[in-house]
């Protein structure tokens, strides 16, 4: 086995003897509301997908686990390459542990699907104990409680409250079923993947400017979605109707199955969907029009005429389109226009030709977010760096700065990175030169070969490696600013204290 | 020394007394003068009253919550609750504004009102801390009405409120004002000319129902609010500081209980608040006489069912599967006509055919026995699960997203698609479509629910009248579908067996 599990955690079994005891047992004691968050199952996680292979290295693969990913192979990806420090510098925001981490609820789901919700950890030390303990096939992180959560049953009820979590969105290719044509369900491919592309970027976009928030982590939710996390300060310790307010801001597309035309907004228009239109109006263009050709088949060339005002345009266009089937969605888009201009009809207003067909693009474009994970301060959401479950990618940062670029298939497996590591090892053996760089900070986390110096990180052999350095720097940046805001804090604290003093 | 906040009242500012007797002196209290006719509420009440005028007091206060609340439940408009509310106002509840006496704020008859609204409110604040959902009806129904009196105070005495209250409001310069026009004009609803409004740049988070509504202008993290929107921020303003108060007061409650004069007038009250709202009491939607199965609810719900409920299961049966909210909203009310655990589960179990027993057992079968309060918390198993959702609930609750199909079709659905499922279910009377088009365009849901009630069971309705077995309040608007199930199974019932003697 090359890259066979160290036995035990042996390195740090001696150093923490005061480990918390763990619940084993399934979390039965759950709200109705939390329990579903999750679990809907129509976005469920596991289906297996078709274009990943799961080549389990061993001889003899074990009895399949429901997850596709082997519990092995998972344990030594939490071995040798989770960020435990980073994660738990990102959620402490500082170094020495603090509540923040401290009275943070994780959610472990287990190799059997058993979840166990309310765990908490004092360290990160303990944390990736813990982790490496259960070895859960992926696990979820909640908010900061008033107290520790795993007290919670000493407490008389109500009085274990959220008072803290990132503002978090997801986005998931799921709800774009009835406007993309490439794939359905649980696959993806590059060209739905430009839709979280999109939303990525008016998201981003609006949350900076309109919001000023500045820590936003966009991560790769694993499989067909991706997930942001809003880490300022002021966005964590929002309460669940401010968190209401910003989510209905961003929210346009609405209503279920049977509510007609999804967008419904008034003009003038506010500067924010000007602003998202502006990004969204060749994304509309090159997606939806050029590579979905979402208006292609009749059903969806029907479903257009529907969202369009005037119906004697309408009559004209179902005409001159039935009369040429494969007519391109680019060409039918265009015939509005002319067949407009040509002023056939007279009860036709421009002006509300043009607002339709602005709330057209933004039904095609706009970012279709799953608003209630952003409503509620207790809302669970899957950490990054976590393995999917059933494509064994890990949940890796995306820059929004350069979103266009990422691409979800290309995202190293743990398969493909436990090999990286085996064959750097076989070329760099231990002990010669470049092998050795000096120290940094967040060594000794990861297994690595501890004898001579400072070696290389197991990550650090990897493709993993970019990923884990961006999220690197988006710690860094998070915790400067939590740091001048705590001096700040500390400078007005101290002006008050030295007040008595003046006598 | 700890320095004193500047903006915190000292609530029972206390006579100076030597800090050693401190301890053990009758405290006296500064007594309030009544300058403004609004009160947001922050100091509480310290003079003496009698037990008689605690609950008189207590009670004329709650008769207009709860008519603000039931106007709101019915879903009147603003104008109609105006209407409705002033007379009960002026009856139970008066209150003048210090134009109305020659000797404004300092006529008696004027602080007597004044002091009655200032106990009330805190009596009632005691009565309703209890509970969350109680403390969450009460901000909303105190909230409604300081809206109404707000609105209605004139303007001079609006302002010298405001200022009383001390908000820190910037104004926004005219240099930045021209530099933004454009965005502000067009973040603004109905608003033309730019020099028409003053504008206030405040934290964004000041005002959450503009950003909801996205009708003000965002940008890093300042909102720029329109002077007229000040309302919306008062009403924030004065729901935050409501809710703060309430929970601190929850806290303090277990010490009242040693006061035997007090509890039961306070729990009394409590209870009563209870009558203007559909509360759902166990039971209600049971009707006795043919048990209730799995495999009779699909006739059940051809013939009895609200048009939500129909709008689920025509959807249920259409796809052999809900989403989550769907789930959860149709259990419970099947739970609510009195489906057994038992027979749900299997009803369940039969509409998803596509699933394997495995799947169910393992995705769904939880989340029903936890409806039915089988499994949870304590809390949870105790209440016997969740209660039946109301048509409050259910059109309050978040729109559905794409693919679900939770909610209620006369609010959720587009009306094209509305009049084609009623039709579908058999509704094809003109005049009865005519008037849910017309009572949707005016987001009255409820009567256009009521209306295709009362279409669909013209006869019955008109039988029971005539023989007088049912009174008017036995045909009052339905504001619970398991209210709609009910009466129109007896209803039907009526129609089929003659009365029996």
């Amino acid at each position: 086995m090359p890259h066979s599990i160290t036995s035990g955690s042996a390195q740090n079994d001696d150093d923490m003897p005061d480990a918390p005891p763990v619940e084993t047992s399934t979390e039965t004691n759950v709200r109705l509301e939390d329990m579903f968050n999750d679990d809907d199952d129509d976005d469920e996680e596991f289906p297996a997908s078709g274009d990943v292979k799961m080549e389990s290295p061993k001889e003899e693969p074990p009895a399949p686990t429901p997850s596709g990913v082997d519990p092995d192979i998972m344990l030594a990806f939490y071995q040798r390459l989770f960020p435990f420090r980073y994660l738990f510098q990102w959620l402490n925001h500082g170094i020495v542990p603090t509540k923040d981490f401290g009275n943070r609820e994780f959610a472990l789901t287990l190799q059997n699907d058993a979840y166990l919700r309310y765990q908490s950890y004092p360290t990160a030390d303990l944390f990736r104990k813990d982790i490496l303990r259960m070895n859960p096939s992926r696990f979820e992180i909640g908010p900061v409680y008033s107290t520790n959560p795993r007290d919670r049953k000493t407490l008389r009820g109500g009085q274990m409250k959220p008072v803290s979590k990132e503002l978090v969105f997801d986005i998931d290719l799921t709800d774009y079923d009835d406007i993309r044509t490439c794939c359905v369900k649980a696959n993806i491919c590059a060209k739905c993947w430009s839709f979280v592309t999109m939303s990525i970027k008016v998201i981003d976009t609006a949350l900076r400017e309109d919001f000023g928030f500045e820590h936003i982590l966009w991560v790769y939710s694993g499989r067909r979605g991706a997930h942001a996390w809003v880490c300022d300060p002021r966005a964590r310790n929002l309460p669940d109707d401010r968190r209401r307010a910003i989510a209905g801001y961003l929210e346009i597309v609405r209503g279920g199955s049977q509510s007609g035309k999804k967008v419904n907004i008034k003009r003038p228009l506010h500067p924010h969907i000007v602003r998202s239109l502006e990004l969204l109006k060749n994304d509309f263009a090159r997606t939806t029009l050029g590579d979905q050709d979402t208006f292609e088949t009749a059903e969806q060339a029907e479903r257009l005429l529907s969202l369009l005002p005037d119906k004697t345009l309408n009559e004209s266009l179902r005409r001159k389109w039935e009369s040429s089937p494969d007519r391109a969605s680019t060409s039918k888009w265009a015939d509005i226009d002319s067949l407009a201009k040509t002023g056939k009809s007279s009860t036709l207003n421009p002006a509300t030709l043009r607002d339709a067909k602005q709330d057209i693009v933004l039904e095609y474009t706009y970012p279709r977010l799953d608003a209630e994970v952003s409503k509620k301060m207790i809302h669970l959401l899957k950490s990054p760096f976590v393995i999917h479950p059933g494509t064994g990618r890990i949940c890796v940062p995306i820059d929004p700065r350069n979103a266009e670029n990422f691409d979800p298939l290309s995202v190293p497996t743990v398969m493909n990175l436990l090999a990286e590591i085996d064959e750097y090892d076989a070329k760099h053996p231990p002990g010669t030169a470049e092998a050795d760089i000096p120290d940094v900070e967040g060594s000794a986390m990861n297994g690595s070969d501890m004898k001579g110096g400072r070696k290389l990180q197991d990550y650090e052999k990897t493709s993993l490696k970019p990923y884990i350095d961006f999220f690197r720097s988006f710690i860094a940046g998070l915790l400067k600013e939590e740091r001048n805001g705590k001096r700040e804090r500390d400078d007005t604290a101290s002006a008050v204290k030295a007040d008595p003093m003046e006598f | 020394m700890i320095r004193q906040d500047a903006h915190r009242i000292d609530p029972k500012r206390r006579a100076v007394i030597d800090p050693k007797k401190r301890q053990f002196a009758t405290p006296t209290y500064k007594q309030q003068d009544y300058a403004h006719r609004l009160n947001i509420y922050e100091i509480p009440p310290t003079a003496e009253i009698t037990l008689e005028q605690f609950e008189q007091w207590a009670i004329d206060r709650l008769k207009i919550l709860a008519e603000i609340e039931a106007c709101s439940y019915r879903n009147k408009s603003p104008a109609e609750t105006a209407t409705y509310i002033t007379p009960l106002l002026q009856k139970f509840l008066p209150l003048s504004s210090n134009t109305s006496s020659p000797s404004g704020a300092a006529d008696p008859r004027l602080r007597n009102e004044r002091q009655k609204d200032h106990y009330s409110h805190f009596i009632l604040r005691l009565a309703f801390s209890a509970t969350e959902d109680l403390r969450r009806r009460f901000t909303r129904a105190e909230t409604m009405l300081f809206k109404f009196r707000f609105q209605q105070d004139d303007s001079r005495e609006k302002r010298a409120f405001i200022d009383s209250l001390n908000l820190d409001w910037e104004a926004v310069g005219d240099f930045e004002k021209t530099e933004i026009a454009e965005s502000l004009l067009s973040s603004t609803p109905g608003l033309r000319r730019l020099d028409d409004e003053t504008w206030y740049k405040v934290d964004w988070d000041k005002v959450p129902e503009l950003v909801e509504r996205r009708s003000v202008f965002l940008k890093k993290g300042k909102a720029y609010v329109p002077g007229r929107e000040q309302l919306s921020m008062i009403m924030a303003e004065f729901t935050a500081r409501l809710e703060r108060a309430l929970e601190l007061t929850s806290r303090a409650l277990p010490r009242l209980d040693e006061d035997d004069r007090l509890t039961p007038i306070l729990n009394h009250l409590s209870k009563n608040f209870g009558s203007a709202e559909s509360v759902y009491s166990e039971g209600e939607g049971y009707v006795d006489g043919s048990p209730i199965t799995a495999s009779s609810i699909d006739q059940l719900a051809q013939q009895h069912f609200p048009l939500c409920m129909k709008s689920l299961h025509v959807n249920l049966r259409k796809n052999n599967h809900l989403k989550h909210f769907g789930r959860l909203q149709y259990t419970l009310f099947l739970k609510g006509i009195g489906l057994s655990l038992e027979e749900c589960i299997l009803f369940w179990r039969q509409g998803f055919k596509g699933k394997t027993d495995d799947e169910f057992n393992s995705q769904y079968k939880y989340n029903i026995r936890h409806a039915y309060g089988e499994v949870g918390g304590d809390v949870n198993r105790r209440g016997k699960g969740y209660t039946p959702y109301s048509c409050q609930k259910i059109l309050g609750d978040s729109n559905p997203g794409i693919g679900q199909t939770h909610g209620c079709p006369y609010r959720h659905y587009s009306v094209d698609n509305l009049v084609g499922f009623l039709q579908a279910t058999g509704v094809n009377d003109k005049e009865v479509l005519r008037g849910v088009r017309e009572d949707v365009g005016k987001m009255r849901y409820h009567i256009a629910c009521n209306r295709v009630f009362e279409a669909t069971h013209k006869n019955e309705i008109k039988k029971v009248k005539e023989d007088g077995s049912w009174s008017q309040t036995d045909l009052d608007t339905i504001v619970h579908p398991n209210t709609y199930f009910k009466r129109s199974f007896l209803l039907k019932q009526m129609a089929k067996a003659p009365k029996e003697a």
